[in-house]
Parts: structure tokens; sequence; C-alpha cells
């Protein structure tokens, strides 16, 4: 018999954490839901759920906002694994918006962020009457995230008021709030991008293929890859569409989304160009330069 | 070495999570972004953007100025301060780490408190030019007071007393002479300059005099695992799991002590005994589990657990009580109201709770003690808690995970103060105040209390069941079987009948009408006490008239009052008479026995008639009619 070992590492301290914020909010809410985002970071969120009530089904369901620019292949992604894991899946968009044909290229990537995510994540969490929505935001992503607390209180409005957040000690959080107030659940909050990769490699998680580096049709629009995802893109930058063997680090609209160039086909290629290549997670993300300190201000007024 | 080695050897790299304590002026901030820069944690696209806030809004001339990459929110960037906790992510080739960077000043003691909560170690910076200030003091208290284990004293800007071993060897000599009697069990001392990166990663050539390690290099090495407490099992059960409905499952994240397949457990608050027949996680059913591991586990019996209840080992039990002394720390804009109820929370267990006493609140600045009569922002001191289910816990320098709590304001919602509770004066002897607003209703005699709380409390309605009927009827029979049943359902009962009351409480009385009616008369008082503070009353006697049960249903509230009759013709009553008082009676030794030579009335409008002779059925009854009415059960 070997010597038992009572010495943890890392990764599994950190999933450890993630389940005990998981199981206390299905245990002291209502109606709890969890962002499903079909990204790497919510298929470890997704993962941590299943884990945290094993060998029970997930309490809770999850709800993806589709903004109806996301990529083909996170779609495609979402369907089948709702089905072959039996996912309690809620696809809810903004109808109006749809209808009006809201999107980046005829409004802006801003208008198009307000009406198709932010609003109808709002919409979406009031329709079902939500009081807890768990996310998959991590604290390392961008500055304004690092002083997040795992258990975000949102006011009536779902408005995030940095200058008064709950004190959060210990593991004991407070999960008090009135009719109508919500809380916004970070349950990776402690991971970093690296503690992700290994995650999905030791557990062997299914991800959007989009992650891994593939000859794709790209367009350069204002110093970012762009996919010619659909024939939604106008003609004259999809008539400059080139192949080029690209990956994406982050996924979102395929229109503010872009490419890194990159051979990185498996999850070490990936891990090891990171720890070599400079470009931080989210400057792939067209969203964030819109405006000084726009993460915080989009937090502000209730998208994440 | 390739990638899957070092992904490998990531793997195995384990967490240490530290706090950072000092001002802006201290240079913290240069300090931190300083161990992220030099473990090439800096992405540079992130030091593109340094570079180009610099210009801008840099507080450091030329220089780049590391503390930027640190203040995050807008509002703290234009007033050049850090105001919240911020939390900062780095790793080395041994380690990773987690920085809760929280700043100095005076008025923000709460977020260093919340920083400190989940480090294993602090780092406290001084400037060497200042040496030990009462800041750095306020910090160090704190860190003892959060029961860090482990603090790493950065002597910085050595550079600007050019790099004197005099002066650091003061400032050390200051701070032990300090910190001793806080009984901290590991101090160390660093020689730093984070701007110039003096014995950060390396050793610096300019202090050939100082021969310990590097700041990094201790943070890398220090030994913390051991922290954990490994002896006393404590498992709060957090959900439990429930495929299907046969199967029960505890889940938990081990806040102590190793769990073990096979282990005899006790559940509290129950003290019901089992045998853990199972350890289930998503990856496989481990022999043993221990702390912070989040797992869940089946008994080998089937009793009752839920979320709130902690399972342990029988031969080490941690306190649990209603009444216990805490560090508090006062978290909220809104200074505490005396007598208000909060409710606590403590592992996975939430009650209500209110502050007893304070004993005193601590000048942070000179660790002085001092009397005040209520907490404000940032404030700190020692209370005593009364809550109102017992708490399962450990001083929390024995245990941090079951010696913690949090306050939450009833109205507000906001987590509005935050404890630890220290080791345990038995809860005897602790005090209890009562607050002025009580005092009116001292002075009324209405107690502290009300019925309804009462009733919630014991899960009954305080009533009182009157069962009349002639002498032999079975009144007495019906009464203590119903007693017997009730108490052993778990309800709040007691039982009058004429022996019991008569024997002292009405003494002088006889049974001549007027006294009869004297003697109910108390008893009924009696009986409104005891169903005004939840008791339920069963009360057998003959009561022949119909104007004195009036009374008594008056005297005890009609809402209360529930009437038994047990209706018997007089041959049945005397062929069950065990005292042969009909037989006295029709002799003359005794007077005033009903169906003899007084009247028994019959009730006009009972709530429960029952026929003497149907006895295996009226229990049954009865308690059919204690359900229907929700008497007891609720």
């Amino acid at each position: 018999m070997h010597t038992p070992s009572y010495i943890i590492n890392n990764l599994r301290e950190l999933e450890a954490e993630s389940i005990h914020i998981i199981r206390e909010v299905a245990a002291e809410f209502e109606n709890p839901v969890m962002l499903y985002s079909i990204g790497k970071d919510s298929s470890v969120m997704v993962r941590l759920a299943e884990k945290a009530f094993h060998p029970g089904k997930v309490p809770f369901p999850l709800m993806h906002i589709d903004s109806k620019w996301k990529f083909k292949e996170m779609i495609d992604f979402r369907e089948k694994y709702t089905k072959e894991k039996g996912w309690n899946l809620i696809v809810h968009y903004n109808k109006e918006g749809y209808e009006a044909g809201i999107g980046p290229y005829k409004n802006g990537s801003k208008v198009h962020t307000d009406v198709m995510k932010t609003q109808a994540l709002l919409a979406g969490l009031e329709k079902y009457n939500f009081d807890a929505a768990f996310g998959g935001a991590r604290r390392d992503e961008e500055k304004s995230r690092a002083k997040e607390r795992i258990y975000s209180f949102r006011d009536k409005f779902h408005q995030w008021d940095p200058k008064n957040q709950r004190p959060e000690l210990w593991n004991v959080f407070n999960a008090k709030v009135h009719k109508g107030e919500s809380i916004r659940v970070f349950p990776i909050s402690n991971w970093t991008e690296l503690d992700i990769w290994q995650y999905i490699r030791l557990e062997n998680i299914p991800i959007v293929p989009l992650y891994f580096a593939k000859e794709r049709p790209i367009v350069e629009v204002d110093g970012s890859l762009i996919l010619v995802d659909d024939d939604r893109m106008p003609k004259e930058l999809r008539d400059k569409a080139k192949m080029r063997m690209v990956r994406f680090r982050t996924l979102g609209c395929y229109p503010l989304t872009g490419a890194i160039e990159s051979e990185a086909d498996t999850i070490e290629k990936i891990v090891e160009e990171m720890m070599t290549v400079t470009k931080s997670e989210r400057t792939t993300r067209v969203i964030d330069f819109d405006q000084e300190a726009s993460m915080e201000q989009k937090k502000r007024e209730g998208y994440f | 070495m390739d990638i899957r080695t070092f992904l490998d050897q990531d793997q195995k790299k384990d967490l240490l999570r530290l706090l950072t304590a000092g001002s802006v002026d201290d240079g913290k901030s240069t300090l931190i972004g300083r161990l992220l820069f030099d473990s090439k944690k800096l992405y540079e696209d992130q030091l593109d953007a340094l570079k180009r806030d610099s210009k801008r809004e840099g507080h450091a001339g030329e220089e780049i100025d590391y503390a930027l990459l640190l203040d995050g929110l807008k509002a703290e960037r234009e007033q050049g301060i850090t105001i919240d906790v911020a939390y900062r992510y780095f790793s080395t080739a041994k380690r990773k780490f987690i920085i809760a960077d929280t700043p100095g000043h005076e008025q923000y003691t709460r977020n260093m408190v919340t920083g400190a909560s989940t480090a294993n170690l602090a780092i406290i910076l001084i400037d060497a030019r200042k040496g030990v200030i009462t800041q750095t003091r306020r910090h160090t208290y704190i860190v003892s007071l959060l029961g860090i284990k482990h603090i790493a004293l950065a002597v910085n800007k050595m550079d600007l007393v050019n790099y004197s071993q005099e002066v650091y060897d003061k400032i050390c000599k200051d701070y032990s002479d300090f910190v001793t009697p806080l009984a901290i069990p590991d101090v160390r001392f660093f020689p730093l300059s984070a701007l110039k990166g003096d014995n950060i990663v390396d050793l610096s050539d300019k202090m050939p005099w100082y021969h310990g390690k590097s700041i990094l290099e201790h943070l890398e090495s220090i030994h913390i695992a051991s922290d954990q407490n490994f002896t006393d099992l404590r498992y709060p059960v957090q959900y439990v799991v429930r495929p299907s409905l046969s199967y029960r499952g505890f889940a938990a994240r081990i806040a102590s002590g190793i769990i073990k397949k096979g282990d005899e457990i006790m559940v509290l608050p129950s003290r019901k005994r089992s045998t853990v027949k199972e350890i289930i996680t998503y990856d496989g059913k481990p022999d043993y589990a221990f702390p912070p591991q989040s797992v869940t586990i089946t008994l080998k019996d089937e009793i009752d657990v839920s979320r709130g209840d902690m399972l342990v080992h029988p031969n080490s039990i941690p306190n649990i009580e209603r009444h216990f002394e805490a560090m508090l720390v006062w978290m909220d804009e809104e200074p505490m109201k005396t007598g208000t109820q909060f409710f606590i929370k403590q592992t996975t267990q939430i009650t209500k709770a209110r502050i007893d006493k304070i004993r005193y609140l601590v000048d942070i600045n000179t660790l002085e003690k001092k009397e005040t009569s209520k907490f404000e922002l940032n404030e700190i001191g020692r209370v005593v808690i009364t809550t109102a289910k017992p708490l399962f816990f450990d001083a929390y320098k024995k245990n941090r995970q079951t010696g913690s709590f949090i306050f939450i304001d009833p109205v507000s919602n906001n987590t509005c103060a935050v404890g630890m509770i220290m080791d345990q004066l038995s809860s005897d002897q602790l005090p209890s105040k009562i607050f002025d607003f009580d005092r009116e209703k001292i002075a009324n005699g209405l107690g502290l209390v009300t019925k309804a709380e009462y009733e919630k409390g014991y899960e009954q309605t305080g009533a009182t069941i009157w069962i009349t009927g002639l002498h032999g009827s079975g009144k007495n029979e019906l009464a203590y079987t119903l007693q017997r049943n009730l108490f052993d359902m778990g309800a709040k009962v007691m039982l009058l009948d004429g022996k019991s009351t008569r024997s002292g409480l009405s003494r002088e009385l006889d049974y001549s009408p007027a006294d009869r009616a004297e003697h109910l008369r108390r008893v009924a008082h009696l009986c409104r006490l005891m169903n005004e503070q939840g008791i339920l009353v069963i009360c057998s006697f003959v009561s022949p008239d119909e104007s004195i049960r009036e009374q008594v249903k008056e005297i005890i509230g009609k809402k209360n009052f529930h009437l038994i009759h047990i209706d018997a013709d007089i041959e049945f009553c005397r062929n069950n008479d065990q005292y042969e008082i009909y037989s006295k009676a029709d002799e003359g030794k005794l007077k005033y026995l009903p169906g003899v030579d007084m009247e028994y009335q019959l009730p006009a409008s009972p709530s429960l008639k029952l026929d003497s002779t149907d006895v295996a059925s009226n229990l049954g009854k009865a308690l059919a009619y204690l359900a229907e009415k929700k008497i007891y059960p609720i």
C-alpha cells in the first residue's frame, strides 16, 4: 500500500473551489441559470457543474444568448453537445432586434453589442426570472475584472456598481437578494487562461474547432483578421478574402472577433504559442476598443 | 524541455495565495508589477498599453510605471490610488500564485481584511526611509487577526537609503519587538528595491551583507501544505445529491480533517451515527478525501442529513453552541444598530444572530482597547453573540473554515460585518445583554419571545385541550395517553388534572360549586400562560357546569380552547369507578359529585364529542382532531 498524499495540485484546488461555488448557488438561490457562451471557458464551467452534482444531474438550465452573428461552427457545436450530453439548454435571442436586421455591419459594433448581446441577455434573465446567473469570466482576462467579486451583485436594472460591492471573505458567500435583484456568479474567477487550457487537456473537454489552427477564408479589417463566415459580410470585403492559417483565441460574433495567424492545431501547440507569443487574450475582441475603459462601462450596464 | 513535459510539470505545481499590504507610497504596486514582469507573465500588448497610459497619466516621470498595470478601475486611475481588492495571477517554474492586492489607507481596512481572508502569506511593505510606522502596525495586526501564518516583511526602497545595512537592521529590530507578542509563527525580512529590482528575483550585488533568499525565491519555496488542519474532520453538508429516490449523496467541501471510506461519523446536530459507505467524485471513488477537496459521500444507514448539518468523527466534536465570543470587523457604510437581528452565515448554515455585548473596540493604530456602544465602518472589536440555532464551530485560530462567519443586514442584505470566533469561554460565563427597547416589554411582563415565535420554534400551536366528562368516563385515560403520544411525536406538551392541581395550586379549595369555579379559574389562567409560550396543554377536569366551562374558555381565549366531551352514561361510569367514589357518595361520605348529588350539564357545542364505550378509537380521533386543526403537527 502506498502512503496517502494530502497535497493538492493547483488545478484540482481551483476545481474544488469552483465546485463549492456552483453547489452554494444551487443550494441558496431559487432559480439559477448557467450562461453558456459555447467558448472554452464555458465548456470548462459546464464540466465543473457536471462534476459538482455527480452522479445527479445539473439542477439548473444552461442559457445561450444568441446574437445571431455567432460563428456557424459554434452553433453546430452547441447543437451536437446539447443532444449528446442531455443538457437542459435555453437559447434566447432578441427577436425584435433580429427582425429589424440589427448587425455589426449595418449598425456598428456598439449598437449591435448593446441590442443583440446586452439587451438580449437582460431580457432572457427577466423572462425566466433567474435570480442568479453563472458566467465564465476570469479575473486575469482584463483589468476591470481583477476586482470583480465571485458573487457580483446586480440591482433591479442589472447594473454593477464598482464602488458598492459586497465584501467577500473566505468562502462564505452572501446569497441574499431582494425581489428583482440578482447575483452574477463567476465560479472560475481564479482560473488563468493557462489553467483553462491545462484543464481542457487534462479532462479531454470538447471545444469548438475554431480554437485550432486551420486554413480559413480571412479578410483583414482595420488590422483584425476576420473570418468570412457567411454572406452577410459586405461583398466588397468578402471579395478580398484569402485563405490563411489562423485560429481564434476567443469566440463571439464573427465580424467582431479577430483571428490570429497560427500553426497551433493541438492544445499543446496552443499553450506553447501562448507562452511565447505576446497578444493578450481579449485584444482580439473588437468591442473592447470602442471606448476608454469600455469593458467596465459595459459591466456597469449589465453586460458581463 | 518540450511542451508536454512543461504542461505535465505545470499541473503538479501547488498554489500559494498571498496578500500585499502597504500604500502606493511604499511601492507596493511597483513590487507586484515587478513580480509579474520578472516572472515573464506580462504580455506584450499589456506593456504596449502601459507605455501609452504612462505618457498620459503616469506618476513616475520617464520610467515605466508598474503601478498602472494594476489599477483597473477608471475612478481609481483618476485618483491615483487603488481602492479595492484586486486579484493578480502569476506563475513561476515552481509554483502558481494568486496575489490579493489591497490598499493601505486607513479607510480601507475592509478591503485588507477581505484580501487577507484567503491568503496563506502576507507581504507587508515598509518604506526604508520611514521604518515601522503606524500603518505597518495596523497591517500586521489585521494579518494576525485573520490568522495568516507567514509574513514576509519587505523593506522597500533600499536604493533611497544607500542600501544601508544599519537602516535595515534597525527596521528589523523595531518590527520584531512589535510583532513578537502577536504570535505569528513565521516572520521573514527582505531588503528590497522594487523599482530597481534588487533582491526581487535574484540577490542584489548592492547588498552583499544580506545572506538570505530573494523574495521570489522565498515565495517559491515556503512550505504551506501543513497549514491545513488534517486532524479534526469537519464536513459541512452543502447539497444533497439525489439522482434517484433511493440514493442520497451528501456533497461538501471538506473544511478540515480527513474522511475515509468506512469511517464512523456523527451527524450534527442530530448526533446520529453512521458509516461512510463511499466517497464519490466524477473521476472515481477514492478511499479518502482531504481539505480543500469537494466530494460527495453516501452513508450506510438511512439517516436524515440536510444542508447545514455537519459530519464529524465522534471522537472530535466541535463546539455546538448558540452563545460565543468573536472578533468582529464592521464592513458596512451604515454603522451598527443595537438590537438588530442579523443573519449569520457560517460554513453552510444560516440563522439569525444578535450582539449581546460589545466587550471592547480595538484602536488599530495603537492596539489599545476602548469602550464603545456600536461599531462604524472599518472598526474592529470583541463581541458576545447569541444565535437562534446552535452553530458547529471551532476557534478561528484552530480552524479558519469553521471559525469564520459573516453578518448580513436583514434590511439591506449587505454583508455588514465579518467575524472570527474566539477560543471558547464556557457559554454560561458569557453575558447576555437586554436592550433598552425590550425593557418596556419586561415591565409589562410580556416576555421577549412572542407566541408566534414560540410556535414556529416548537412547530406546534400553543393551545388547550380541555377534556370534560363524568367521573369514571375515561377522561384521564385519554388525557394521559394523549400526553404520552404527543410527547413521543415531539410535541412540547403539559398535562393538568384534578390530582396534580388540587395537591398544590388549589390546595385550600373543596368541591363546592364556588370553590370548583375558583379552582378552574386558576387552572384556566395557568393554561393561558402556557399557551402564550407555545405549550400544548391537556386538561382533564369534570367541569360539570356550562357556565364554568364558558368562563374557562373566555380566560384561555376562544381561539386556543378546544373542548372534548367524553359522553358516558352514569352506569358505565359507576362500573368504571376504580376509587369507589360513587359508592362513597351514595353512602353520603362525599358531597358534590356530579351525577349523584349535583347535575352534570352536557356541553352544548363541544369541539369534539367522544363515546366513552369506544375507548379503542378515542385516542386516534383526538389526534386526528389536533392534526386537522393544525395544533400538532402544524
